[in-house]
């Protein structure tokens, strides 16, 4: 008895995993903010190589970058963030309820990460040395916003 | 009837204090500030005891306020702020020694062990007395401390007793024959960083497994996981991890979040040795899959 018991449990268990991964609210939402949070992350990627040395220099290749950064930071995203997508209720999202919340300044947040990005385009393409002083400030707008408003372990 | 309850209950306490630190310890020690500034971003007080939004100079208004859920109830940080009254402007080195090494008030009452002196307590002395003189710099606020809201039995102060004696350990976690990048590291990992506390899970009464160091675990919350940054699951380079303290980038650009977004703008002010001794620490540990 016990044994059908547990497998009932396991069956119930496996059947409201399924069910979830089918239903999952605002999926296309979700995958396209994190989507963008890649392409950013991407680039975040080549401008710190060179930051930190790993990577030579090149002006050209930092201001593509630093382009295409500013450009995902100032996209319309408001219908990617529709009530109820948060991680509570969302097991596939690390965005935090208290980004709804009263009193939330995600809008705040994003407007800074836009004007550090703004920031690092135009300073990308001129030397390592300004590469360098831009790219901290926009490190900071990430985790400024992060530490609000996602999930530690997302 | 009242009265003799009171007395028994004081005499319990009493009785069942714990090693405070001896008179004489201090004896011969010299405090210096600009070290305890060091120590300060080291033991991450800020994190905790600032607001969680504050910004620059404001980490150093030690207000408290902060509320941390868990399975026991609602923890808030206390002041800690220079203010006589409200915080802890009032308190000695020995003091503040006692509530870090030993995790008692001035009062001999026992904390929580959310205040983690289970870490701390593993911290050197000349530490200790160089923060205190660096606290005592900071601004004082007149915010009182809210109390815990934390229900029967756990409100019950003397059950600590029990649990100090199952949990306060102040040898090391890693043993063994460590180089002296990884014994700093160690030390800032093991003692002031407190990492322990989040990124070990806990038994049933709060406890750390330390058969499990740093393997991560669930939030108190219940909402999600520690992650686990033993060698068995964090794969990244001692360079990926020392720069993941200074700026909050993983290795593939996401940056921290939550709590660890906290405890990054502490790294950061951190010697770039320090982060390297931390990451070359983290390399050493027993790997959990």
């Amino acid at each position: 008895m016990k044994k059908v018991i547990a497998g009932m449990m396991i069956a119930a268990a496996l059947g409201t995993g399924a069910a979830f991964a089918d239903d999952e609210p605002f999926e296309m939402q979700i995958d396209a903010r994190q989507g963008i949070m890649d392409y950013r992350a991407l680039q975040m990627g080549v401008l710190g190589g060179m930051v930190k040395g790993e990577v030579e220099y090149d002006a050209a290749a930092a201001q593509k970058a630093a382009d295409a950064l500013l450009a995902a930071s100032t996209l319309d995203a408001s219908m990617l963030w529709p009530a109820g997508s948060d991680s509570d209720a969302v097991m596939e999202t690390a965005a935090l309820p208290a980004i709804w919340a009263e009193g939330s300044d995600i809008g705040a947040k994003g407007k800074a990460m836009a004007e550090a990005a703004a920031a690092l385009q135009a300073a990308a393409g001129g030397g390592l040395d300004a590469l360098k002083a831009a790219f901290g400030p926009v490190g900071a707008a990430c985790g400024d916003c992060h530490k609000t408003y996602r999930k530690s372990d997302g | 009837m009242a009265i003799a309850g009171v007395a028994g209950a004081a005499g319990a306490l009493f009785a069942a204090r714990p090693e405070a630190l001896q008179p004489q310890a201090l004896d011969g020690l010299s405090a210096d500030p600009a070290r305890g500034e060091a120590v300060f971003w080291a033991a991450g007080c800020a994190s905790c005891h600032a607001d969680a939004d504050a910004k620059g100079d404001e980490k150093l208004v030690l207000a408290g306020g902060q509320r941390f859920a868990s399975a026991f109830g609602t923890f808030v940080a206390p002041n800690i702020s220079n203010d006589v009254d409200a915080g802890i402007g009032g308190w000695s080195t020995a003091d503040l020694a006692n509530a870090m090494l030993h995790g008692v008030s001035p009062d001999g009452a026992h904390y929580y062990p959310v205040f983690p002196y289970a870490s701390y307590s593993r911290a050197a002395l000349q530490d200790v007395v160089d923060l205190r003189a660096f606290l005592a710099t900071l601004p004082a606020d007149p915010t009182p401390s809210a109390p815990h809201e934390v229900g029967f039995p756990f409100n019950i102060r003397l059950g600590l007793t029990l649990w100090k004696a199952l949990y306060l350990d102040s040898d090391w976690v890693v043993t063994g024959d460590l180089s002296p990048e990884e014994t700093r590291g160690r030390y800032l990992v093991e003692a002031l960083g407190h990492c322990g506390e989040c990124h070990t899970p806990r038994g049933a009464l709060g406890g750390l497994q330390t058969d499990r160091w740093l393997a991560g675990g669930p939030t108190p919350d219940g909402k999600g996981r520690f992650p686990n940054i033993t060698p068995g699951a964090l794969d990244w380079s001692k360079a990926d991890i020392a720069e993941y303290l200074n700026s909050g980038f993983t290795p593939e650009y996401d940056s921290a979040g939550g709590h660890m977004a906290l405890v990054v703008e502490n790294t950061a002010h951190l010697p770039a040795e320090d982060r390297a001794a931390m990451a070359a620490y983290l390399k050493r540990v027993a790997p959990v899959k």
